[in-house]
């Protein structure tokens, strides 16, 4: 990366930490050992996962055996879905429209084989409301996902309400042999900023991503409540007490925990003096909206389109500049579908207009003003191109 | 499902697009000056929507006796690839007679850019249709 880049795209993925890439180092190369081998290598590794284990599980306010290590967000999420459920036939899935793909996905595979999904659409500023859980849990309700806080609206989910109504419904159930509906969170952007602790919270199941919070890509893990009844996605070897074959990512493990021990959540007010300021500076351009709530929301996002102004090229222009944000617009994506998040709240004109900036605890005020600068040029630029009014 | 998957190469480039698609796209040719005077032009046309992401206006003047196209402007909101095809599109038109003019495909415009990723050929495809829209509106007055 060149040092004149300004990266804004933390939603996508964050930079290692030094301090994490230092903590890594030795198990790449020094003590490499496979961490179920039983000489002192071995040992030595396998102490390395289980101090990382029980960091996580500190943070969460979790047991050590409530945490499984996966490859990330994406496997979490399927490990948890596909783990609950595998082994039922039917029953209702709650969940919302504006979830990620690795949670979507999943539940339209169990739906093709026989579940029943309830998607629930968020109010227009992106947040959803738990009374329309109360509304659809019945008797036949097995699982109930929603996400913590949106990938790219940053809008923060009530998920401590949520599971109140979950567990309050749970306990009325009069038949002795019914079934505890379960419910899970994908947390992966709110980990960084949020309160994690998994009590407080109420949840069964909790998604941890490391490449989010400055840990290496391809790490992550899962918070499985003791008593709930996870079935393994991935069949091999006994790891992860055979929820989770594999040999351990031993290095990427030790980051995790690293990068978790490094969430200092009073970073939390600067950023969001910095959010604060991008936003109120690009919703001075005419014709500009936020998307999502300005309050329920992540203090790293923003999310804003700008009308007739197509998001690829906004995002290609500010590449010119040095600056790395994203868009939710359909030229950017595989599927040519723009985002299904902002087109949900504000249609899809919005969703091919929209600018995504995620700030981590590396930007920087002077950061933020370039990039206002750059963004109030290339959309006056841009709107020259698309605009025969003024 | 399809198993197999298509390699992207980006051959060290640091531009999504090639080099053509890049300067069409940061430098477009024959944008319409807000301050123009349309009545100078003889057809035009409209295609696309904002929901689907890309709109274009093409602004013809046709010479009626030679029924060459002497000056083609355009306003496009999209993509990259929507403002880079109809800047290169406008070059490839001007001096053009209609009947010329009419028979410029996508194909056309997408190897006069170098090149397009396959998935955004549509883009492209809105141009030549602008394109001819706008013919038919001349050959319509």
């Amino acid at each position: 990366m060149q040092n004149n880049q300004i990266y804004m795209d933390n939603a996508s993925t964050t930079r290692v930490d030094k301090r994490v890439l230092l903590a890594m180092k030795p198990f790449w190369d020094k003590m490499y050992a496979n961490p179920s081998n039983i000489y002192s290598m071995g040992l030595k590794a396998r102490d390395a996962v289980e101090k990382s284990r029980c960091r996580i599980a500190k943070f969460l306010n979790a047991k050590p055996n409530e945490i499984i290590f996966t490859s990330g967000g994406s496997e979490s999420n399927n490990l948890a879905i596909f783990g609950v459920l595998s082994k039922l036939k039917k029953g209702r899935i709650i969940t919302s429209v504006i979830e990620h793909p690795s949670v979507l996905k999943p539940i339209e595979a169990l739906e093709k084989r026989g579940f029943e999904v309830m998607k629930i659409k968020p109010k227009q500023n992106g947040v959803v409301n738990a009374e329309d859980v109360k509304n659809y849990l019945n008797h036949n309700t097995v699982l109930v996902t929603i996400m913590y806080a949106n990938n790219e609206i940053g809008t923060i989910q009530p998920i401590a309400r949520i599971s109140k109504i979950i567990s309050s419904f749970n306990a009325k159930r009069q038949t002795p042999n019914a079934r505890r509906i379960i419910f899970h969170t994908d947390a992966c952007q709110a980990t960084q900023y949020l309160d994690m602790d998994v009590k407080k919270l109420g949840v069964d199941l909790l998604t941890i991503n490391g490449s989010k919070i400055h840990a290496p890509k391809g790490t992550g893990a899962l918070y499985v409540r003791s008593g709930v009844v996870c079935n393994p996605q991935i069949l091999g070897g006994p790891q992860e007490a055979g929820l989770r074959a594999g040999t351990e990512n031993l290095a990427g493990i030790v980051g995790l925990a690293k990068a978790i021990a490094l969430i200092n959540k009073s970073d939390n007010a600067e950023l969001g003096r910095i959010r604060d300021y991008i936003i109120n500076e690009l919703l001075k351009i005419p014709g500009s909206q936020l998307n999502g709530c300005k309050i329920k929301r992540l203090p790293n996002n923003i999310n804003i389109s700008f009308a007739n102004v197509e998001g690829e090229s906004l995002v290609l222009y500010l590449d010119k500049r040095g600056i790395c944000v994203s868009t939710g617009s359909a030229c950017s994506s595989q599927s040519l579908e723009p985002s299904y998040v902002v087109g949900s709240i504000k249609g899809k004109e919005a969703a091919h207009s929209s600018l995504r900036i995620s700030l981590s605890r590396y930007n920087t005020m002077e950061e933020a003003k370039a990039v206002v600068f750059e963004i109030k040029k290339a959309v006056k630029e841009l709107r020259r191109i698309s605009e025969n009014e003024k | 499902m399809k198993n197999n998957f298509d390699v992207i190469d980006i051959k060290g480039r640091k531009f999504l697009y090639s080099q053509k698609v890049e300067d069409h796209f940061f430098n477009p040719r024959n944008v319409l000056d807000n301050r123009a005077d349309l009545k100078k032009f003889n057809a035009r046309a409209k295609i696309g929507a904002p929901a689907c992401g890309d709109v274009m206006k093409v602004y013809l003047r046709i010479n009626p006796k030679t029924k060459i196209i002497t000056d083609f402007k355009w306003k496009t909101f999209g993509c990259a690839s929507a403002i880079a095809s109809t800047s290169i599109l406008s070059e490839m038109a001007i001096g053009k007679t209609i009947d010329q003019a009419y028979k410029i495909t996508a194909d056309k415009i997408v190897k006069a850019l170098g090149g397009l990723p396959k998935k955004k050929i549509h883009c492209s495809v809105l141009g030549d249709r602008a394109l001819r829209a706008a013919i038919d509106n001349f050959r319509k007055r």
